[in-house]
């Protein structure tokens, strides 16, 4: 047995990115929690260490995957497939985490999906992934095939008595399939709409069968868990949270990245250290912590843990972990019409205050980024803060996730708003054209 | 039963009913726009929200969907707070962003809902300063017109079309604010459904294409209850009049009948109503054979003269009213009255009869045949034989996931959670036809067979229910076993095929199926097709003894017969030409009673105009049994007049001893009721003429009918003084109350605020249920007398060597008087005959090739049917060029000469499964 | 020319066969039917999708309703290499409308536009997930990071790469 390691996620990432194959990652103690645990726990203790580890979904939401798990029918009184499935759909802006696990360490994921789906007693497993990652498609299938020479997958594996088929889903585009209900309809062949909740996937998913879906990163900690236990998982994390969590850092600092880190280090740490600060000449004014649909925090908040508690008690989310950082030089209302534009593209087309709330905002903030607002468009922010903001009034989460930096910009950084007004124009170098999603 | 409050007041509200529904119920006005009653919630427009609290101590609440939320007991909500006033006003709001403000040139403008809940939520200044999106419309076919820039993208059109209705080719295309419904390129919608989409789209997307252009609003349309003479199902109907012309037709809820769905047929077939081929005034044949048109009272004598004293016999119709054919069965008596009905027809529609009056299984309703949940067709299409009933059938078929929504605890409204859930799985439906149908998408099995075999296939069912031995028959066992399995089993007959045995088959499968359960928990059903509005009313007036038209020309030609009346019936569409010639031949005169010009009308000595169904009244008694009256919406113009009216008159003036006294058509049915103890349940139906509601009749026209226009004004600037109703319960005014009338009065909805059909449930106990008024109709043959069951029939059986002519009737075309309706008339096929491959193959023909029938000179087109059974060629009674065919004869084909193919395409297209040009 | 190529191929239609194999119904390999054609035509034309939808015993609607959802479904013709531009957030403060500026003027299309050659279409695309090389953009199947708009012709050089 390899010794417990400490960057369980990134312990096969080489510098250069090369990704690992099966013979290097069996070397590096690869798919030992496979054979240490298929048929050799039951999927009951298997749940229970995951349950125990306290995990948490590395999709955005952070939902305890435990208990996630522990909504999937295990009696099996109804005859049929379940399914995991995989949520490699990363399009979340600013997020670029699932890409480097998936590109350097293929193995990594799929002997994670191989226990989390003898968790679940499920037969079927996707992986849903984003066309434009040719490279990890292409490595993806490689490791399954050679999963398959090995006896990994397929047929009783390891004369285990348990199956599974595994297939590579490449996606046909659009940001909304990374919600997990749109993501089913997809595979099923039909508009990426999402679905209302009741029924939950894990009674009622693809195909109307019990399916779980989660996140890359979440999936690829779970054999590391299961080999190392659960108090070993917890102790890698620094507060209340456990284990390690990729976080990375984009916009203009020094050496923009992503790391495994304990999860609950400090933003600092991450920013200055990591990162490396800000680029010369240009400072800190802002940063959405975890992806483009979550609340900005400013400097004052650089010392908190990134963990989910404490980012959330600042009045915004971890989400994925990975920061974007808004500089002194960059317009904060180009920066929030863009990710609204974009939120606006992406709609599925469902909802009304998705559909049409959202190309409105944009709407708004265009003409004040264009020097064309009113005193009273900020009202009508507000106002649409109030409408599309709160989870419930739309049909999905992509609505509200989408007015998070809107509303905390005009929080923040109120002044700005107020100046393109006054000015009529926006006061910031970086053109006001460049922030059209189209 | 859980109470909940809204609002700081109490309700109590029914048990597994959304927030949204109970709501309505209660009276409380939540706007919504994708929820609909039939078709349940998927919370895509989010304009029903509400306020829900967690308990006594939040005070915040959150937004929760009205048409999303289970109510459960105890809960708390908010309606008219300002939080979720103010998220609905923003929902609208945003709809409005691209909408066109087109109001004032929209056909719906006036019952627009979108409109409605506008005012409702009070939004009124726009604040948006972007550019409005565009979209290009489509053509979609002669009926439904496009007109995207109006779409608030609620969904409901493709949930209805798709899900609902099990139309492919209407979809959502493209994504975010781009998103647009419609075809995949421009082309008649394919589904005989789609004008549903009229009343179902919220807004003016999809309205009348016969509407648009006439520039007529609902306010400016007097109506009245009516019911659709389109086939015997017997939909409930409101036809909108404007200026003497019927303007449109919209579906009058009934919650037994056609709920809140129309087909096609029924919507756009009133059209015949306004035809120039109407006759305006009575004729009389001259003796240089042309028509001197008469007064009315000259009419009438002309119509005495003829008939009074002399040897008279008469010709129903099935399409008329019980009481016109009561009349004239009164006139010429019963053993001299025909009921107007084809040779080959009448024993089958005799025999169904017969056996709905004596089956121990239901007859069931529509609502019954969507409560099924296993269902074998025998022989007909229904979709076009009986259109509303496939579009019942195929919510049968939903019952299966129904059943696994209720394991999962999931409620029927749930609807896009169970469509998720159930995926394809479905109630077994088995379809036994001579060739394919439009229902075999949602079909478990089907196969195809000849009108005989089915038969025999139905007995072989049978005694697999009975126990018997069905070894020979492996499918008929498997079919034994889905009925078994079922707790509603359906099984459905008709007869369109002139197959009397298979109506026995059918009855005694279900007869198989009551007796083998003795503690009742399975409730079989047997639903019997009849063709037309009135075939059962027709089959219970004239009961088993009445002549056929053979045995009245044997009787004419032996001079037994002067003068033949003839009800609104178009004889050469009940014979070969050389039959009725023969009998119209052989009489000395010939008098027509009828709406419309015909071939019969040619050979007629009197010509009375009649009123159309929709300018008069009467009763017509539906597959079902139901007895359904109709009322007139507007006074026949020039001198028409009821059939009614005219045979009346005529009974008066020979001094009838039944008749002398009778005034009103109230008197008359009570005197056919009296007489005829099958049709004692007809007064039933409705009311009689001395309904008053709130004391006064029942009001014609909206509260905001506008009486001045310059239509009139270069004969008289004077508004002209209204008619005046004497026989019914209603009045050509807008004076009255049209409030908790019985359902059978319904004459139009609307109500403060809701001027769109959506104030339906205004007129409902609770959302989607029966009409406050009650369920318009009656149902005449409840309880049957001692029930039987067929023993073993013998199909009838022509000379294997030849083919066999197999009537597949047409929704678009077989029907007389829709396919003199504009729209209808263009979606009417060529005369074709349909062949199996293997018989077209022996003919050496193909799809577009031409053929004639032995004996005949007339060519058609050659379809092919892949599924049709071999020996069977299918053709579509009524199309111009099939009138006179015989039903089940033997014949032969050859290749037609100096036939012109069409376009490949066209013929491509018209072959297709399903097509409807 | 449009009877010389089928409107589904024999191998597209084995390609895609071979999907249905482990789906419950025909019409669920939608979306792979689609990329299929795609990745041997460069988009779907409306005799693709009518004969693709017919071989899934869809009707043309249900499946255009899919194909228009998806943004790297292309219903009208593209260029050999499509340039996918990322302009969400972090390639916009890097300065993706330079990069964008910088193709335009090189190749003389703007967003959504074909080049008169059909070399390229030049697309938007939604955050290519490589945010720490910003700006990014993929030419073909290959990702370009850290651009610079001076040497943008750089990134459009190379053989057009299609499977
Ligand atoms: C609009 C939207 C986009 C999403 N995109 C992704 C995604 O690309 N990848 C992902 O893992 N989760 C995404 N999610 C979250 C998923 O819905 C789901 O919560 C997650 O895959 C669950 O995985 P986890 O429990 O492992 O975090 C998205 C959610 C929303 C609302
Ligand atoms: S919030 Fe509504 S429209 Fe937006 S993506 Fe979700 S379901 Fe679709
Ligand atoms: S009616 Fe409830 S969301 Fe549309």
């Amino acid at each position: 047995m390899t010794d417990a390691p400490t960057h369980p996620l990134t312990r096969n990432v080489r510098p250069d990115r090369r990704p690992t194959d099966m013979a290097a990652y069996e070397a590096n103690g690869g798919y030992n929690s496979l054979k240490t645990n298929i048929g050799q726990r039951t999927p009951a203790e298997c749940l229970e260490i995951i349950k125990d580890s306290n995990l948490r979904g590395r999709g955005g939401a952070g939902f305890p995957t435990g208990m996630k798990w522990s909504f999937v029918p295990m009696d099996n009184a109804t005859p049929g497939h379940k399914y995991l499935i995989c949520n490699a759909d990363e399009m979340e802006p600013g997020t670029f985490k699932d890409r480097l696990l998936m590109e350097c360490d293929p193995h990594q994921l799929i002997e994670g999906m191989i226990l989390s789906a003898y968790t679940l007693q499920a037969d079927i497993a996707y992986i849903f992934i984003r066309a434009e990652y040719h490279k990890a498609i292409g490595l993806l299938r490689e490791a399954i095939t050679a999963c398959h020479e090995k006896g990994y997958l397929g047929d009783n594996i390891l004369g285990s008595g348990f199956s599974l088929e595994m297939h590579v889903h490449v996606s046909a585009g659009r940001y909304i399939c990374g919600e997990e209900t749109a993501l089913i309809s997809s595979l099923e062949g039909k508009r990426a709409n999402p679905r209302a909740k009741p029924p939950f996937p894990q009674v009622s998913g693809l195909w109307g069968r019990p399916t779980i879906v989660n996140n890359v990163e979440t999936l690829c900690n779970i054999h590391h868990i299961l080999e190392f236990g659960a108090d070993w998982f917890q102790a890698l994390g620094k507060g209340e949270d456990a284990g390690t969590k990729l976080y990375g850092v984009s916009g203009r600092v020094k050496n923009p990245g992503c790391w495994e880190l304990p999860i609950g280090t400090s933003i600092r740490e991450i920013i200055e250290d990591h990162a490396g600060g800000m680029e010369d000449g240009y400072s800190l004014r802002g940063f959405l912590p975890g992806g483009g649909s979550t609340d900005f925090l400013t400097p004052e908040h650089l010392d908190l843990a990134m963990d989910y508690g404490t980012i959330g008690k600042a009045g915004s989310r971890m989400g994925t972990g990975t920061m974007i950082v808004l500089d002194d030089k960059t317009c904060p209302i180009g920066f929030i019409h863009n990710l609204t534009s974009f939120f606006a593209r992406e709609s599925c087309g469902f909802c009304t205050p998705c559909r049409d709330g959202l190309p409105w905002s944009a709407q708004v903030l265009e003409s004040l980024e264009n020097g064309d607002g009113r005193p009273e468009d900020l009202e009508t922010l507000a106002y649409q803060i109030d409408y599309i903001g709160a989870i419930g009034n739309t049909h999905c989460a992509l609505a509200p996730g989408a007015m998070e930096p809107v509303q905390s910009a005009l929080k923040y950084f109120r002044e700005d708003f107020e100046a393109h007004i006054n000015e009529g124009c926006c006061p910031y170098e970086r053109s006001a054209s460049g922030g059209a999603v189209s | 039963m859980p109470k909940i409050r809204i609002d700081n007041q109490e309700y109590e509200v029914p048990e597994g009913a959304n927030l949204l529904e109970s709501c309505l119920s209660a009276g409380l006005d939540l706007p919504y726009f994708c929820w609909h009653p039939a078709m349940g919630s998927v919370g895509a427009c989010r304009q029903c929200a509400v306020v829900q609290y967690q308990n006594e101590e939040d005070t915040r609440g959150r937004i929760v969907m009205g048409c999303m939320t289970p109510v459960t007991e105890g809960a708390i909500f908010s309606l008219t707070g300002d939080k979720a006033s103010g998220f609905r006003q923003a929902v609208i709001e945003s709809l409005m962003l691209n909408h066109p403000h087109d109001c004032a040139v929209c056909a719906e403008g006036g019952e627009c809902h979108l409109q409605d809940m506008t005012v409702m939520v009070g939004h009124r200044d726009r604040r948006y300063r972007g550019l409005k999106k565009t979209h290009r419309n489509q053509y979609l076919g002669p009926l439904v017109h496009h007109e995207m820039n109006r779409c608030i993208t609620c969904y409901r059109c493709t949930r209805y079309y798709r899900d609902y209705a099990g139309g492919t080719d209407l979809a959502a295309m493209a994504s975010h604010d781009h998103v647009f419904f419609g075809r995949h390129d421009e082309g008649t919608l394919q589904s005989e459904f789609a004008g549903n989409l009229v009343e179902v789209c919220p807004t003016g997307v999809f309205t009348d294409k016969t509407l648009v252009g006439q520039y007529t609003r609902k306010w400016d349309l007097q109506s009245a209850p009516s019911v659709c003479v389109g086939c015997a199902v017997g939909c409930n109907t409101v036809p909108g009049e404007r200026y003497g012309k019927v303007k449109r037709v919209h579906n009058r809820f009934n919650a037994e009948v056609n709920g809140y769905f129309l087909c096609d047929r029924g919507r756009y077939g009133s059209g015949y109503v306004n035809s120039d081929t109407r006759l305006p005034y009575p004729g009389m044949r001259g003796a240089e054979g042309r028509f001197t048109a008469l007064n009315h009272h000259d009419a009438l004598a002309e119509f005495e003269r003829l008939t009074v004293g002399r040897r008279v016999a008469g010709i129903g119709s099935p399409r008329a009213s019980v009481e016109a054919n009561f009349l004239l069965r009164s006139l010429v008596g019963s053993d001299s009255f025909a009921p107007g009905v084809s040779e080959q027809e009448q024993p089958s529609l005799q025999r169904a009869t017969a056996l709905m009056r004596s089956t121990p299984a239901r007859v069931p309703s529509l609502a019954d045949i969507e409560s099924a949940d296993a269902i074998l067709v025998l022989g007909d299409d229904v979709t076009h034989t009986a259109p509303r009933v496939a579009l019942a059938l195929r919510q049968s078929v939903r019952n299966r996931a129904y059943e696994l929504a209720a394991d999962m605890k999931l409620q029927p409204w749930q609807d896009a959670a169970i469509r998720n859930l159930a995926q394809e799985q479905r109630s077994p439906l088995v379809s036994v036809t001579p060739g394919s149908t439009r229902l075999d998408d949602v079909a478990e099995r089907t196969l195809h067979l000849a009108p005989g075999e089915i038969a025999e296939f139905a007995f072989a069912v049978a005694a697999a229910l009975s126990g018997g031995d069905s070894a020979g028959n492996p499918e008929a066992a498997a079919v034994a076993q889905m009925l078994r399995d079922a707790r509603r089993p359906l099984i459905i007959a008709g007869t369109s095929l002139c197959e009397e045995a298979l109506l026995d088959g059918a009855a005694a499968v279900a007869g198989a199926l009551v007796s083998r359960e003795a503690d009742g928990t399975r409730a079989p059903m047997l639903s019997l097709v009849v063709p037309e509005a009135n075939s059962l009313g027709q089959a219970l007036l004239c009961g088993d003894d009445a002549p056929d038209l053979a045995t009245l020309t044997a009787r004419a030609e032996a001079g037994e017969i002067e003068t033949l009346i003839v009800l609104e019936n178009d004889l050469y569409r009940r014979g070969t030409g050389e039959e009725i010639d023969r009998l119209l031949d052989a009489v000395t005169t010939v008098i027509v009673l009828d709406g419309m010009d015909s071939a019969t009308c040619s050979r007629a000595d009197l010509v009375l105009p009649a009123a159309s169904a929709i300018e008069s009244e009467g009763t017509v008694v539906s597959m079902e049994g139901r007895a359904q009256r109709y009322y007139p919406v507007f006074v026949p113009g020039d001198e028409r007049h009821s059939s009614l009216y005219w045979l009346l008159c005529c009974l008066k003036a020979a001094d009838h001893k039944h008749f002398v006294d009778i005034n009103h058509v109230d008197e008359v049915i009570a005197a056919c009721a009296s007489a005829v103890p099958a049709l004692a349940g007809i007064v039933d139906a409705a009311p009689g003429g001395s309904y008053r509601s709130h004391g006064v009749r029942i009001p014609r026209q909206p509260h905001r009918y506008s009486g001045r226009t310059a239509m009139r004004a270069n004969i008289s600037v004077h508004e002209p003084k209204q008619p005046q109703d004497e026989e019914s319960p209603l009045a050509y005014s807008m004076e009255g109350l049209n409030r908790d009338e019985p359902g059978s009065l319904l004459p139009f909805v609307w109500s403060p605020g809701w001027n769109s059909n959506q104030s339906l449930h205004k007129f409902q106990d609770e959302v989607g249920g029966a009409l406050s008024g009650g369920t318009a109709g009656a149902r005449l043959i409840e309880a049957a007398g001692p029930t039987t069951v067929p023993e073993a029939a013998t199909p009838s059986s022509i000379d294997a060597a030849t083919l066999e002519l197999i009537p597949r009737p047409a929704i678009f075309g077989s029907d007389e008087l829709s396919a003199r309706s504009a729209g209808v008339r263009d979606l009417m096929p060529d005369a074709y005959l349909e062949l199996s491959v293997a018989d077209a193959k022996t003919l050496g023909v193909e799809a577009g090739d031409g053929v004639v029938l032995g004996g005949s000179d007339t060519a058609f087109e050659v379809r092919i049917d892949p599924s049709l059974r071999r020996g069977c060629v299918a053709y579509a009674p009524g199309l111009n060029g099939c009138i006179g065919l015989v039903p089940r004869s033997g014949v032969s084909l050859s290749m037609a000469p100096d036939w012109k193919r069409r376009d490949a395409d066209l013929i491509a297209r018209d072959g297709q499964e399903g097509s409807l040009s | 020319m449009t009877e010389l190529i089928p409107a589904l191929s024999d191998s597209e239609i084995a390609a895609i066969d071979a999907e249905i194999a482990h789906v419950p119904y025909r019409s669920a390999v939608a979306i792979d039917a689609l990329k299929i054609v795609q990745a041997h035509r460069g988009w779907v034309s409306d005799e693709s999708l009518r004969a693709i939808a017919r071989h899934l015993e869809m009707s043309a609607e249900e499946l255009d309703g899919v194909a228009t959802f998806y943004n790297l479904i292309f219903r009208q013709p593209v260029g050999d290499r499509v340039i996918l531009l990322c302009n969400s957030v972090t390639c916009w403060i890097k300065g993706c409308d330079k990069v964008q500026a910088a193709i335009t003027e090189n190749l003389g299309i703007g967003l959504g536009e074909t080049t008169a050659d059909n070399a390229f279409t030049l697309l938007p695309v939604t955050c290519l997930g490589a945010c720490d090389r910003a700006p990014v953009m993929m030419v073909g199947d290959d990702l370009h990071q850290d651009l610079d708009p001076a040497e943008i012709e750089k990134a459009l050089s190379g053989e057009p790469n299609r499977d």
